[in-house]
């Protein structure tokens, strides 16, 4: 069994007493090693859920564990080390006068010797595909470069979670793929725990699971085949569904039987490309 | 209103080291009454394009003519007022520029220094009021208060209240959720068929400017680098991916089942539903109905 490196215990969250609850009653579990989103509307608590991970809000009611510790004010200090955040916007997340002294900042907070730090730097920036870029300065570079940047600065100080916060939202289409594309790397190779939090359902196609919430509950929570094939009842909720889920939808409304939920044109084609040859 | 650039060059800092071409003889016609969408990449000309609309800028060489007035270097219409109360523009994340006690006095703010009589204020926020779908008991409430999609109602509905002739939309959706997107971008469309509005969409999303425009402009590094039809440009994939471009995705997926399956299938702005009855009629394996 895989062991449970986030884990929600009937958690409520409000922001204060006389407003409603933000949270209700949620829990789930994220494993080691997993790679997860969790996408809603605005205001469906997805961010919450992530503020609440890292600790900059505490829940009124239930428990959170992080690899099997409770978070609480003690644990907090300890448990941040393992949890890398990256959020929005790419121009807030920057301290350093060139990309490497950036990446080195968190290290340089966490004490880690110059040499390690030197290590890092390279193996970080090489997995992000930005190592040319190490004596630049950010605000030359473009907002998917800056997210790289950032998520490389979360990396090199080793977290057993990486959560990205709708870091693809202020991107352009450029920018969003670089990202994804670096996420889907990051997650075969580095051996950490992946979320992302998005309201775009084409992202997930590669996580294997996702979890849905709304209005602060969790809606549903399965692969991301299973939940493309429930369009309808997505975009009640305020959620779009991808061209290739809708374009099966029609396709089998026109008659065209298909044996599974197609994830991306490839799939798809692949089983009309059955069909054509058939006959 | 007509809108026409003539061999339009902008340069930013000139005669200094920092000199920056930022359009280059940009020549283009948008015909009044028409849905246009601006493409290109952060740095392509898009943002300077739009200040040139209502008058922020005027052309370093060539001219702009917008209706009847005119801007050039050496000449800018003296009423200049007048043409950027028929030309409104709603700017990115327009929320940011929020910042009165309550909502009706924040949609007043536009029309009040345009010198609008108070009693046609009021008949007009109510009017903007239901454009953008916001219900009355807001007028008082402050914008802080209200959710980050009802503020962008808010702002927009500033814009609205000039009752302008064309509207500039610089990136209206960013940073809503899919049904928020949606929502303001029909709401845009509806206005645009309503209204008669001439309405220029600066974009990022190639589905939105297929879904509702007209004609499409792509700029590139401050030129014109194509401009037609959506069916016309879209069908362009190579020249659109050599400047980093996609095309719409039911464009990738028509070219993809060419490859795979070995018929064309043409692009002529089909909808979905067409599309999967035109799939039906060249797979064989599935018999008429």
């Amino acid at each position: 069994m895989r062991k449970a490196l986030i884990e929600f215990r009937n958690v409520s969250f409000r922001y204060s007493e006389d407003e409603p609850w933000v949270l209700k009653n949620m829990s789930f579990t994220i494993y080691e090693n997993e790679f997860v989103a969790i996408i809603g509307h605005n205001g469906s608590g997805k961010s919450t859920v992530a503020k609440l991970v890292n600790g900059l809000l505490f829940p009124q009611e239930g428990e959170i564990f992080i690899d099997g510790v409770p978070l609480n004010e003690e644990t907090i200090w300890d448990i941040r080390r393992d949890i890398g955040m990256v959020f929005q916007n790419p121009d807030n997340q920057f301290v350093g006068a060139t990309v490497q002294d950036d990446v080195a900042f968190g290290m340089e907070n966490r004490g880690f010797p110059r040499e390690e730090m030197v290590k890092r730097i390279g193996e970080t920036l090489a997995a992000v595909h930005m190592l040319d870029y190490r004596l630049t300065e950010p605000h030359r570079l473009s907002g998917g470069q800056k997210q790289r940047v950032a998520i490389a600065s979360v990396l090199a100080i080793s977290p057993k979670v990486l959560i990205l916060d709708e870091a693809t939202a202020m991107l352009d289409p450029k920018g969003r793929k670089e990202i994804m594309e670096t996420v889907a790397e990051l997650s075969e190779q580095q051996g950490l725990s992946l979320i992302t939090i998005t309201h775009d359902l084409s992202e997930v196609v590669k996580v294997e699971r996702v979890i849905v919430l709304n209005q602060g509950e969790i809606w549903a929570e399965a692969s991301p085949r299973e939940i493309f094939s429930k369009r309808d009842e997505l975009r009640e909720i305020g959620l779009d569904v991808p061209f290739v889920a809708i374009l099966a939808e029609e396709l089998k409304r026109a008659g065209i039987k298909l044996s599974k939920e197609p994830l991306n044109h490839e799939e798809l084609l692949e089983e009309l490309w059955i069909l054509h040859s058939r006959t | 209103m007509d809108i026409t650039f003539k061999n339009v060059t902008y340069i930013y800092q000139k005669n200094s080291p920092f000199e920056h071409k930022a359009l280059e003889d940009l020549s283009f016609h948008i015909p009044s009454g028409s849905f246009v969408a601006i493409i290109g990449h952060t740095g392509s000309g898009k943002s300077t394009l739009i200040q040139h609309l209502n008058g922020l800028t005027a052309p370093t060489e060539g001219e702009v003519q917008i209706g009847e007035f005119k801007l050039t270097n050496e000449e800018k219409p003296k009423n200049m007022k007048e043409l950027r109360s028929r030309v409104g523009v709603v700017f990115q994340y327009p929320e940011h520029q929020l910042f009165e006690e309550t909502v009706a006095r924040d949609i007043a703010f536009g029309p009040e220094n345009f010198g609008v009589a108070p009693e046609e204020i009021k008949k007009r926020t109510k009017e903007v009021l239901r454009q953008v779908r916001l219900s009355e008991e807001l007028l008082d409430r402050s914008p802080f208060e209200l959710s980050g999609g009802q503020k962008r109602r808010v702002a927009i509905a500033g814009v609205l209240a000039l009752k302008p002739e064309v509207l500039v939309l610089d990136e209206p959706t960013a940073g809503l959720d899919p049904r928020g997107q949606r929502e303001i971008m029909d709401m845009f469309y509806e206005l645009h068929q309503q209204e008669g509005l001439t309405t220029v969409l600066v974009t990022h999303s190639m589905e939105d400017a297929l879904k509702y425009a007209d004609r499409i402009l792509i700029l590139n590094k401050g030129k014109k680098y194509m401009e037609g039809a959506p069916e016309e440009v879209f069908t362009q994939r190579e020249a659109l991916q050599s400047v980093q471009l996609d095309v719409p995705e039911i464009v990738q997926f028509l070219s993809a089942f060419e490859e795979k399956i070995g018929v064309k299938m043409p692009f002529h702005n089909q909808t979905i539903e067409e599309l999967a009855l035109e799939i039906r009629k060249i797979i064989k394996g599935v018999e008429e109905t």
